[in-house]
């Protein structure tokens, strides 16, 4: 079906850097509720942009997160460079953590990052090359009336 | 149940005080585990939810920006580090900080009436 788009933005995240994670997630709630996207699809886009970047900062070295923002549809994508997932199925599996012990002192590593963001897509895809990096790509729809 | 009235019950203190009074709490969530906060993140537009924690980064003050949750309690006293005040501060999300254990606050809680955030679910 042919779509608009509204609004398109680029974050940049650091690999490691805790003082600043997060922050991206937390522009992108911000334009959401601006544009007036409605609170439900917020918190879902939130969690989904918020769990993959905190994985960047955690597991990779560098990443980018794409938002884009269509009449019916709202497109998160997050490619790094880094370690990459050997394994995606036992990663994707809750409970699955390679999370050092500094990282649980922070409250992260309990294994829960990709099945919440799995939870919380309408579309979710995965892709990793070892030593590489990972892409998710996520689509969350947009259930207003003409969509 | 207003954010005084949990002083009262916690015996606590704000650390980060409320912009607005009429905060009223009708749900509590209970973890030191962030994505655990994120899983049981249910969807909500009124701000009814508080989260109780014995972990008090900053990474804390963005999980519940990201999860919709409107003020958090520290338990066991715990004071947090100048930046998680600076952030919370920033955020609009008040901050208590109780010498209470994190099962005797919640204790406290659910029996004056608050219930777990997971029985939001279906409404
Ligand atoms: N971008 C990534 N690059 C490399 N490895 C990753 C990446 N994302 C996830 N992983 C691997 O997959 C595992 C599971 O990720 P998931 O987000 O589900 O849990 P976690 O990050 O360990 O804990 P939580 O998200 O609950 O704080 C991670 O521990 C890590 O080994
Ligand atoms: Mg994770």
């Amino acid at each position: 079906m042919q779509s608009k788009i509204l609004l398109q933005q680029n974050f940049e995240i650091k690999g490691g850097d805790f003082i600043n994670a997060g922050e991206s997630s937390i522009k992108i709630r911000n334009i959401l509720k601006d544009i007036g996207i409605d609170s439900d699809i917020i918190r879902r886009v939130a969690i989904v942009a918020y769990e993959a970047e905190m994985n960047v900062v955690m597991y990779a070295r560098h990443g980018k997160m794409h938002l884009y923002v269509y009449s019916n549809k709202i497109l998160l994508k997050i490619e790094d460079r880094g370690q990459g997932i050997k394994d995606i199925d036992l990663a994707m599996q809750p409970g699955y953590s390679t999370a050092t012990e500094e990282m649980r002192e922070m409250g992260f590593g309990a294994g829960m990052g990709l099945p919440n963001i799995k939870k919380n897509s309408d579309v979710f895809n995965i892709n990793s090359t070892i030593r590489e990096g990972t892409k998710l790509e996520i689509k969350i729809n947009l259930n207003n009336k003409n969509g | 149940m207003t954010l005084d009235a949990i002083i009262k019950l916690l015996n606590a203190k704000f650390l980060v005080g409320p912009r607005d009074s009429i905060i009223d709490i009708k749900f509590a969530k209970a973890s030191d585990l962030m994505s655990d906060v994120l899983a049981f993140s249910e969807p909500c537009s009124v701000a009814d939810t508080i989260l109780v924690t014995g972990l008090t980064n900053k990474q804390v003050v963005r999980t519940c920006e990201i999860a919709g949750v409107c003020a958090i309690v520290f338990v066991r006293g715990k004071n947090p580090p100048a930046d998680t005040i600076k952030l919370a501060q920033n955020s609009k999300i008040p901050i208590l900080v109780t010498k209470l254990k994190m099962f005797e606050a919640c204790g406290t809680l659910y029996s004056n009436g608050i219930k777990g955030a997971s029985s939001k679910k279906g409404k």
